[in-house]
């Protein structure tokens, strides 16, 4: 079901107070993985304030959404929407990365209560997700398991080895979604390591694959709606986005990947860049 | 199946797999949450035979063994009991950083199974030993590790590895154990060892398939120089029981450690931690693999004959040190 133009400008709002929050906490924790945090950050939006079912009051509950942030170091935009949703305290992003505090670089779920995986080294979160999806399918259990990779990740063999089993064994209950940012460390995909042909790839090891705009509010649930709706296949969502998305300078830049913000100067900039974004953005569903 | 007991009469006719599977498949008759997963060797370790009996409960994810380990841990993550069973020397290698964080990491109910364990694939080579898994394993916190003497024993360590809530490696060995255990009905508790025979000159303190031959060279030895030897079944290598050293090292004075793993880093290594950390005087030596890539044999029993931990080398060892 397409979204209305209301639902889309509350989720626009806040992916832009989301995207000021995650600024500000690399500010606290003096650096910080912007660049794929907020390539990742709207379709983290759409997923946490409009699809998953889960329940801060009981967040370990067993019928509850799972969802898993292989590319791990997306942690500090995630930690920002857990504290958002009230998961963790949202004074708690203050000590990001200082000693004695329960959030770091890579989220760790034993100390960060909302998390269902603990990730960070890159390869991994699919393969734990094919687990949990294949766990609701042996006990007839309702839930979807969405995970959360990166395309440079998509270099990691085990992706694939966990992707011919959520074949194999037809997990349409996991929906894979791929955060295609074409930049990783060291430079582009194409430079580094090409992927391409991407969703022929994903195709080729049976998954139903949507590409979206992974800035698009509408497309992105509209793609989420039919991921849930196809029994027949396992899903995968290429999310076409911009590395550093919202910060006009550091956009598309490889070297977005992990930066600090020493002085407040810098903040600020950086917020009236995300706000002069947002509005831009916004006005397309105003009209 | 399913209805295997360990019993006095059918202890020396099982396989080490079937040890392990006929377990695994008992408790997963009782509990809903025990499942099985290998990696494309369901054949080998029996695990097939299982899911003739419950196909829902059987995983195989082809070969794989990282995916292996990191969907096992999924399966805990989602409440259920992994037994993931692939061999000893590729789980723990090529699969560690799976072991290392998507299960101890997250301290995850998740029972890993190393088989062919040591030298004990003899023909197959390095590509397929397992030298180095209770060096590795046991570096890992949170993750317990538990080195079978025999068929009767993988039986108990796989049960008591179930009650356990959080994440285990056992390794067993290829092929058909010798019974060390002639009375099965012992007391098996995880980090106790068991002192299969009194002796106050010297102690042997052994693991896995090694336990019998320490057992049969302590005859010799004590039959040829009347001296009285101690043999200890040290089972669990993590946590390591140091009141069993302890006693050792105070009451004989003399410890031989054998297992049929490197020198480097295993059941020797742990023992010696504990000597000197508890300051204790007493005569110390390491038998096992050396530190190099070993040589393949026609018989696992001619492997541990080069490298000095057959019944004949155990037993000059310890005539040597007496």
């Amino acid at each position: 079901m397409e979204l209305t133009n209301e639902e889309v400008l509350f989720l626009e709002e806040k992916a832009r107070e989301l995207r000021l929050l995650t600024i500000d906490t690399t500010f606290w924790a003096k650096g910080g993985h912007v660049g794929g945090g907020l390539s990742v950050i709207d379709v983290a939006v759409a997923l946490y304030y409009k699809f998953l079912n889960i329940d801060t009051g009981n967040p370990s509950w067993e019928k509850r959404d799972r969802i898993i942030f292989s590319k791990g170091h997306a942690g500090i935009s995630i930690a920002c929407i857990l504290a958002d949703k009230g998961f963790i305290d949202k004074e708690q992003l203050k000590t990001y990365n200082h000693t004695g505090s329960k959030l770091g670089m890579h989220l760790n779920k034993s100390k960060v209560t909302g998390l269902d995986a603990s990730t960070g080294s890159l390869g991994h979160g699919l393969s734990i997700g094919a687990g949990i999806a294949a766990a609701a399918k042996y006990r007839n259990e309702k839930y979807k398991t969405f995970v959360i990779l990166g395309d440079g990740e998509c270099n990691e063999g085990s992706i694939w080895e966990a992707a011919l089993f959520i074949n194999h064994y037809c997990l349409s209950n996991l929906i894979t979604i791929v955060d295609r940012n074409k930049l990783m460390f060291d430079g582009s995909t194409k430079e580094v390591m090409e992927i391409e042909p991407f969703k022929a790839k994903w195709e080729s090891f049976g998954f139903n694959v949507l590409e979206i705009d992974g800035h698009n509010f509408k497309e992105i649930t509209l793609a989420l709606d039919k991921a849930f709706n196809n029994n027949d296949k396992p899903t995968c969502i290429i999310c076409n986005t911009v590395k550093g998305c919202g910060i006009e300078e550091i956009e598309g830049n490889y070297k977005s990947h992990y930066i600090s913000i020493k002085d407040e100067e810098v903040l600020e900039k950086y917020k009236k860049l995300i706000n002069a974004y947002h509005d831009e953005r916004k006005k397309k569903w105003e009209n | 199946m399913g209805k295997l007991k360990i019993t006095q009469e059918n202890i020396n006719l099982l396989s080490t797999v079937e040890w392990l599977t006929y377990t695994i498949y008992d408790l997963a008759e009782k509990d809903d949450k025990v499942i099985a997963l290998t990696a494309d060797l369901g054949t080998s370790n029996k695990f097939v035979q299982m899911s003739e009996f419950t196909p829902s409960k059987y995983f195989n994810v082809g070969i794989a063994e990282q995916n292996l380990v990191g969907i096992s841990s999924g399966m805990a993550l989602s409440g259920l009991i992994p037994f993931v069973a692939a061999f000893s020397g590729i789980l723990t290698k090529r699969a560690l950083e799976q072991v290392y964080l998507d299960v101890c990491y997250q301290n995850l109910n998740v029972k890993l199974i190393g088989t062919h364990a040591g030298l004990s694939f003899s023909t197959a080579g390095c590509t397929h030993f397992s030298n180095e898994d209770i060096a590795i394993m046991r570096a890992i916190p949170n993750l317990i590790v538990l080195s079978p003497a025999d068929g009767p024993e993988i039986s108990k360590a796989v049960i008591e590895a179930y009650k356990h809530d959080g994440p285990v490696y056992i390794r067993i060995n290829r092929g058909t154990d010798k019974i060390v255990n002639k009375d099965i009905n012992y007391s098996y508790k995880i980090g106790k060892a068991i002192t299969l025979k009194e002796g106050n000159d010297l102690t042997i303190i052994s693991t896995g398939r090694t336990v019998y031959n320490s057992l049969e060279a302590a005859k010799i030895v004590e039959n040829k120089t009347g001296a009285s030897i101690r043999v200890i079944n040290m089972h669990t290598i993590k946590p390591i029981d140091g009141e069993a050293i302890f006693n050792a090292a105070k009451e004989t004075g003399k410890i031989l450690t054998v297992e049929d793993h490197s020198i480097v880093g295993g059941l020797g290594t742990t023992v010696s931690e504990v000597i000197a950390e508890n300051n204790l005087d007493c005569h110390f030596k390491k038998l096992g693999i050396k530190d190099v890539f070993a040589p393949i044999g026609t018989t696992h029993d001619d492997i541990m004959n080069i490298f000095g931990y057959g019944i004949q080398g155990i037993a000059e060892e310890v005539t040597n040190l007496l």
